[in-house]
């Protein structure tokens, strides 16, 4: 009996420990340190706190070639609730976590890797607020960084060669440029239709829109989600792919509502007027950036779309997205140029 | 005594609870410590940078509203961005109510001041400069204030933009006075705005000197009431070194004032001269567009009362088809006034009203142009008129524009 007892205490003690730190998420000034919060059982913020659930993109914002991990929190009893072609409305007290890090060898992921920063969205009471925590040299705590910071790093590639990056961590401003829509704070991940995949968890693999329903995270979705491909997944129309790179790239803030409105070009997936989506479209306010080039898409000519042009440069004053990004993204040039020529 | 000491203690605790003042002078660390400072701030406090230079790798940013971002003067504080690598400008305004003054934003990658989405920005004695004098490579804008609401530029010096050294986009109830802009390609440029005023400005040895313009396809178009008065548009003698693809790389080297599409736009008391293709253009948006709320012609100009001098002397034939066409048709006598003539179809039958016509009166000697279009299409007519007295016409003024 007594053991009992003693075991009981044991267990609550721990979930006592390892229990989200609800209140913390709702305040209003941040805490100095990640682990503040209890998002996960470990320092190396490895394994998540019960009720923290992770989850991944069907297609996601290309940072530096890092790599990207993502949780969910949503408190005990709360739902989020769908709503059409936009990110789940999540309920007060949710968080989005992300953990960005480069492996130390992308051929063999077992070797160990490099955390850079851990990114968190809170949604207040007064709505989201972001707020970035940069991880130390010996990785077993995360400090806030509210100005932002600057990590050189080095990795090894796919194919065996040594890369490196100036890798930013972004200031609370830049958290806005991007999630900033209709002047609110907004996540841009988390739509319904960029989660409708199969997640293997540690339990069972299964789509992550059924999981959530599982959870009680949500009661319903629609059966219309306009659900984007990969763009990695080469058995995809080539014109899917390219769209769905530029949604999520380029469309947080090249959209109607978003922060870069005023360029007339919008390239979220619901977009479908041409001259929007850069088709002939003369630039606005683009200055050198535009590379003495004339239109953002000429179809059929890559070299002549200062679109791609803005894509490959790595020049501050040139290229697009103006932040979170300082290497080109090779892979994805190559898509946008076929594309280009497809047209 | 006591009591003064107590009052100056109260004085002192209310001012230091309602509002902060912080103070930072240059270190090895600037970008740390005033991007810091500039996230840190409340509204009502100051952020104060000595006299000094100051150096920074990335852009930096300010989203608190109601704040003061001030320097120690426009030759004092120096904020230098030579040695960006990561950001698309040197500060970013997201904020509301914001006073920013008494500083230089020097050689920025991308624009030098960038305001998105402010309802109320103040810049006052402020200078943008790209040192290495007029090129492709220098940033767009010196002063870009966008998609913002009540828009002071007061006592600004712009230099050296490869487009416009001030520009102010799809914005309302904008002041643009006291500036100097010089060796842009663009002095000052009101694109997509209702009310503006811009006067008591020098727009001098830019490729341009003001323009008016609008544009379509934007989110703000139409753009309208533009007080342009008391400036100095003169000897605009840059070679236009904007970067293809830009609208500004159309403008030929000389050009004083240019309105394109835009109604309501009064242009008065101006001196004008130095302008080597010509002191004053009106003229159509000149590409096809399929955006049917867009009006490419402009309409209700009033030009009065301004003083020209030398224009034309020197058309820049090189740089878009403005130059080499007014060339022609003067056949090499320049006017100091150009108008397209192009009116949409429906005025070509059936008139213009009234109150859309091109008014000039009181200018002077100044010499005209324009094209009739109807005698344009048909065969043995000349199309070219010059008699400027034609459109002389009782002024209608525009109402002032007042910052909330």
């Amino acid at each position: 009996m007594k053991k009992t007892l003693l075991v009981c205490l044991i267990l609550s003690f721990i979930d006592f420990i390892y229990a989200v730190n609800d209140d913390l998420i709702l305040e209003d000034k941040f805490p100095k340190k990640l682990s503040s919060f209890s998002f996960f059982q470990d320092n190396g913020a490895q394994s998540p706190t019960e009720g923290v659930l992770p989850y991944e993109l069907i297609s996601a914002l290309f940072s530096d070639y890092s790599y990207k991990q993502r949780w969910v929190y949503i408190p005990k009893g709360e739902q989020a609730s769908f709503r059409q072609d936009e990110v789940f409305d999540f309920p007060v007290g949710s968080a989005l976590i992300k953990t960005f890090y480069y492996p130390m060898d992308e051929r063999d992921l077992n070797l160990g890797q490099r955390l850079m920063e851990t990114r968190l969205l809170l949604r207040k009471e007064n709505g989201w607020e972001a707020v970035s925590y940069a991880w130390n040299e010996t990785q077993d705590e995360a400090f806030i960084k509210k100005a932002g910071k600057t990590i050189l790093n080095e990795w090894i590639d796919f194919n065996g060669d040594t890369r490196s990056v100036r890798y930013r961590v972004p200031n609370k401003n830049q958290c806005k440029e991007c999630h900033a829509n209709n002047d609110a704070m907004s996540p841009i991940g988390p739509k319904a239709r960029n989660l409708n995949k199969v997640f293997q968890y540690s339990d069972e693999s299964i789509n992550q829109l059924t999981k959530w329903m599982k959870l009680d995270f949500i009661s319903t979705v629609s059966e219309e989600l306009n659900t984007p491909v990969d763009w990695n997944e080469t058995n995809h129309l080539l014109d899917e792919r390219a769209r769905s790179y530029l949604d999520i790239n380029c469309g947080h803030c090249h959209s109607s509502s978003g922060a870069a409105n005023s360029t007339g070009l919008y390239l979220n997936l619901t977009e479908t007027r041409e001259k929007h989506i850069g088709i002939y479209k003369k630039p606005v306010a683009t200055g050198r950036a535009s590379g003495n080039l004339k239109y953002s898409i000429v179809p059929g000519k890559p070299e002549e779309s200062i679109l791609l042009q803005r894509m490959i440069s790595t020049d501050p004053g040139i290229m697009m997205p103006e932040s979170g990004r300082s290497l080109s993204h090779t892979e994805a040039i190559e898509l946008i140029e076929k594309w280009i020529l497809s047209l | 005594m006591q009591n003064l000491l107590l009052i100056t203690l109260l004085v002192i605790s209310s001012l230091s609870l309602s509002s902060k003042q912080v103070v930072l002078g240059p270190s090895s660390d600037s970008q740390e410590e005033i991007q810091e400072a500039l996230i840190d701030l409340e509204p009502g406090d100051v952020l104060t940078l000595k006299s000094g230079e100051y150096f920074f790798e990335d852009g930096i940013s300010l989203d608190v509203d109601d704040v003061i971002f001030e320097g120690s003067g426009i030759n004092e504080t120096i904020l230098n961005f030579g040695s960006q690598v990561s950001g698309a400008q040197g500060l970013l305004v997201t904020s509301n109510g914001v006073t920013i003054r008494d500083f230089a934003v020097l050689d920025a990658k991308g624009d030098a001041i960038k305001v998105i989405g402010a309802d109320g920005i103040n810049m006052v004695r402020l200078r943008t400069e790209w040192q290495g004098g007029p090129k492709e490579t220098n940033g767009a804008y010196g002063f870009y204030p966008v998609e913002s609401k009540n828009v002071l530029i007061d006592g600004c010096v712009a230099i050296g933009a490869s487009d416009a050294g001030i520009y102010v986009g799809q914005s309302q109830h904008i002041i643009v006075k006291n500036s100097i802009a010089q060796y842009n390609v663009a002095g000052i440029e009101i694109e997509n705005s209702f009310y503006a005023d811009v006067f008591d400005n020098i727009a001098s040895h830019n490729t341009g000197g003001i323009l008016i313009f609008d544009l379509p396809d934007l989110p703000q178009q139409g753009g309208h009431h533009v007080r342009v008065f008391r400036n100095k548009a003169i000897n605009n003698d840059t070679d236009n070194f904007a970067p293809e693809g830009n609208i500004v790389g159309e403008v030929p080297r000389g050009t004083g004032i240019i309105i394109q599409a835009n109604s309501e736009v009064e242009v008065f008391d101006n001196d004008i001269y130095g302008n080597g293709t010509v002191n004053l253009s009106i003229v159509t948006y000149g590409y096809e567009t399929e955006d049917e709320n867009y009006n490419p012609h402009p309409k209700s100009i009033q030009i009065h009362g301004n003083r020209f001098g030398e224009g034309g002397f020197d058309p820049d034939v090189e740089t878009g088809e403005l130059a080499s066409i007014l060339f022609a048709l003067s056949e090499g006598d320049m006017p100091d006034i150009f108008w397209d003539g192009i009116l949409p179809t429906s005025q070509l039958i059936l008139g213009q009203p009234d109150n859309e016509k091109l008014v000039m009166s009181n200018n002077g000697d100044a010499t005209f142009l324009t094209l009739n279009p109807i005698k344009y299409m048909l065969p043995f007519f000349d199309p070219v008129e010059r008699d400027i007295a034609e459109y002389d016409g009782e002024i209608r003024p525009l109402p002032p524009v007042v910052l909330n």
